[in-house]
């Protein structure tokens, strides 16, 4: 096992920049989740690291070494392909075994090594077939078992999931989980599901455009989204955003809405009375009949059960809440809201970056 | 009712189309079948019985003859070691150059396609008597090598094309994950790719052998002495200055086509396709 230290890495096509000087460490043993929407360059890092695409400048280290220049046979490394990329000629023993065989292990222990593999993902009654003749599901495990019977530095993950049902996708999901912490290999996990990247991460790294947006612990970038990409991508039903300039009023700062309304915000932020804001405010942080004077019409009600997803009109924007229990409340009712000043996060509209009290 | 009207429809449906594949197989296999029925008609009922479907005598006359008292053996010969070489030839420089094309990117790659492609619009006449003066030149007419030369130049192209194909159906995935796994660029391909293209060299093989076997042309302007014939400019001698030897020149087709038979049959585990179900999801 080791940690991998990437420094400043870019990469360029031709003159195409697509990704910027990237800085990440992962630690020994840390399963780190790289998330982003799709063409935000997640598998070419990801790709850098397994030394399947050039590094275009910067350096990546895997424990010690610089692996800049180091082959991807060479770097100790083992990956799971979106595709699964199974073997279409080898039965699922040999693709299991392949690493170990070219590796002159001894044959005993490649049973061994493979025979334990199999069994820890439920596959040693499938040892003799075909990839072609495994089910979707089957051929993910198989993926999966040939990357840990190398028992690797560093295991790689470009979406593995993506191409499973739900509940399925689901299921190993967890197993993924388990089997980390099973064998605490450092793992490198891309997807460009943030539930995914949520349930399974120790931190997330949060990419968009070529550029590392925040990196941090599940919590924390959901409590403090470094900027506005992230508080949008992150969390679902998504943060709610609402232009607003401030309004100070001796010890207390509210942001006043388009409409007038004013929603009380953190007075030890560094903002100025007038000054323009975007703020942002979870579903759930919005309460159902607050006592506060805030009003919003209800457009579409979701009754999941569990809880209820209103869908209503604040400023002339829609705002989802989301609030435990049932209702009866109707479509066209206008109901008052709470929101504590706590619960509101503040963005700067022209920088995207989140306004932070002073320390 | 309408389930029972459909599933009428449906039967009538593929009584049309297994009558229209029967139709076709019969007559593209008619021609075969006469040539077989004139091969094993005795001379003397050749003109006399009129059309009939068997000749009322059959007899293996006409092939004695032909592999005794001809030239036809050492033709049949030279055809074999033409289109054997030829093939391999041009499969292995093929597979080569299809999988640099499928898979790298060089400077100079779109002129090399196209120049590519475009020998392949010349029509063969206009190309012969420069080519005839070159051979000349090289001491290379009235020679074996001189025919597997050019049967191989002008094979690669579309050989060429065919491979990298095949090479393009092979997600680029199968290599990376080798190369993780532990191999070399180089052992990926033989332990990974090759296995999983063998389906398209068999193919391009066979294409290739048949089409040399069969190529008339440049083996008619090329070779003049009857050690060097192939069986296709052979097979004119049969035709005499007075009259045409109808049943052995049917008999040596016959046993023409005996070798491209042998060789698909041999080749038909190779050519079955689906090889590379299950490598990725799909
Ligand atoms: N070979 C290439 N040549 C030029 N541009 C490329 C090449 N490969 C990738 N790109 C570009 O690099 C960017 C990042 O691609 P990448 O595959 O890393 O995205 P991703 O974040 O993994 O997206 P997805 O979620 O869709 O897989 C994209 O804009 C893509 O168009
Ligand atoms: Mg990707």
């Amino acid at each position: 096992m080791a940690s991998v230290t990437i420094t400043n890495v870019q990469k360029n096509y031709g003159a195409m920049n697509v990704l910027s000087a990237v800085d990440l460490s992962i630690a020994d043993g840390e399963f780190v989740v790289l998330v982003g929407p799709s063409g935000c360059g997640k598998s070419t890092l990801l790709r850098m690291i397994a030394g399947l695409e050039e590094i275009s400048a910067g350096e990546i280290r895997i424990g010690e070494r610089v692996v800049n220049d180091v082959a991807p046979k060479d770097r100790d490394i083992a990956m799971v392909f979106q595709s699964y990329a199974l073997y279409p000629h080898m039965d699922v023993a040999s693709n299991m075994g392949f690493s170990l065989m070219l590796r002159k292990t001894a044959k005993e222990l490649v049973l061994d090594r493979v025979g334990a593999a199999a069994k820890r993902l439920g596959l040693d009654v499938l040892l003799q077939r075909l990839p072609r003749q495994l089910s979707g599901g089957q051929r993910q495990r198989v993926a999966m078992g040939r990357a840990i019977v190398r028992d690797p530095q560093v295991f790689l993950f470009d979406e593995p999931l993506s191409n499973l049902d739900a509940k399925l996708r689901v299921h190993m999901r967890t197993e993924i989980k388990a089997l980390h912490q099973q064998l605490k290999t450092t793992s490198v996990y891309v997807t460009h599901d943030q539930v995914e990247a949520m349930t399974m991460a120790d931190r997330i790294v949060v990419m968009h455009d070529g550029v590392i947006q925040q990196v941090g612990t599940p919590l924390e970038l959901y409590d403090h989204p470094a900027n506005l990409f992230v508080a949008g991508f992150i969390g679902s039903p998504g943060m709610n955003f609402l232009p607003a300039v401030v309004n100070r009023m001796g010890a207390n700062v509210g942001a006043q809405l388009t409409d007038g309304q004013t929603i009380a915000i953190d007075p030890g932020l560094p903002v100025e009375d007038g000054e323009r804001i975007t703020i942002g405010i979870r579903p759930e942080n919005i309460e159902v009949g607050g006592t506060d004077t805030l009003k919003a019409r209800i457009e579409v009600i979701e009754p999941l059960g569990l809880s209820t997803q209103f869908y209503t009109k604040l400023a002339d924007l829609q705002v989802c809440i989301y609030a435990m229990g049932r209702t009866d409340r109707k479509p066209g009712d206008t109901m008052g809201i709470g929101i504590k000043a706590s619960d509101v996060h503040v963005f700067n509209p022209a920088t995207g970056q989140r306004i932070e009290p002073k320390a | 009712m309408i389930a029972g009207r459909s599933r009428k429809a449906r039967i009538l449906g593929s009584i049309g189309l297994y009558g229209a594949v029967a139709a076709y197989v019969i007559f593209a296999l008619f021609p075969l079948f006469w040539t077989l029925k004139i091969s094993v008609t005795p001379q003397s009922l050749l003109y006399s019985e009129g059309i009939t479907l068997w000749p009322s005598s059959a007899t293996w006359e006409n092939y004695k003859t032909v592999l005794q008292a001809t030239d036809f053996p050492r033709y049949f010969l030279n055809s074999v070691i033409v289109s054997v070489i030829t093939a391999v030839l041009v499969t292995i420089i093929a597979s080569a150059a299809g999988y640099a094309m499928s898979r790298f990117s060089f400077r100079g790659k779109t002129t090399v396609a196209v120049t590519l492609l475009l020998t392949q619009t010349f029509p063969l006449v206009m190309v012969i008597p420069p080519i005839y003066r070159i051979m000349g030149e090289l001491g290379l007419t009235n020679s074996l090598t001189g025919l597997i030369i050019i049967y191989t130049a002008f094979n690669i192209a579309f050989a060429t094309f065919l491979m990298q194909s095949f090479f393009d159906g092979i997600p680029k995935d199968l290599e990376e994950a080798a190369m993780i796994d532990g191999c070399s660029r180089s052992q990926a391909l033989r332990r990974v790719i090759i296995p999983l293209t063998l389906p398209g060299m068999g193919a391009t093989l066979g294409f290739v052998f048949t089409a040399a076997w069969s190529e008339l042309l440049f083996a008619l302007m090329l070779i003049s002495s009857d050690s060097q014939k192939t069986f296709a400019v052979g097979l004119l001698t049969f035709i005499g200055k007075f009259a045409v030897d109808w049943g052995q020149m049917m008999a040596a087709s016959v046993l023409a086509l005996i070798p491209a038979c042998l060789f698909f049959g041999f080749l038909q585990r190779y050519l079955v396709t689906g090889l590379t179900a299950g490598a990725v999801k799909g």
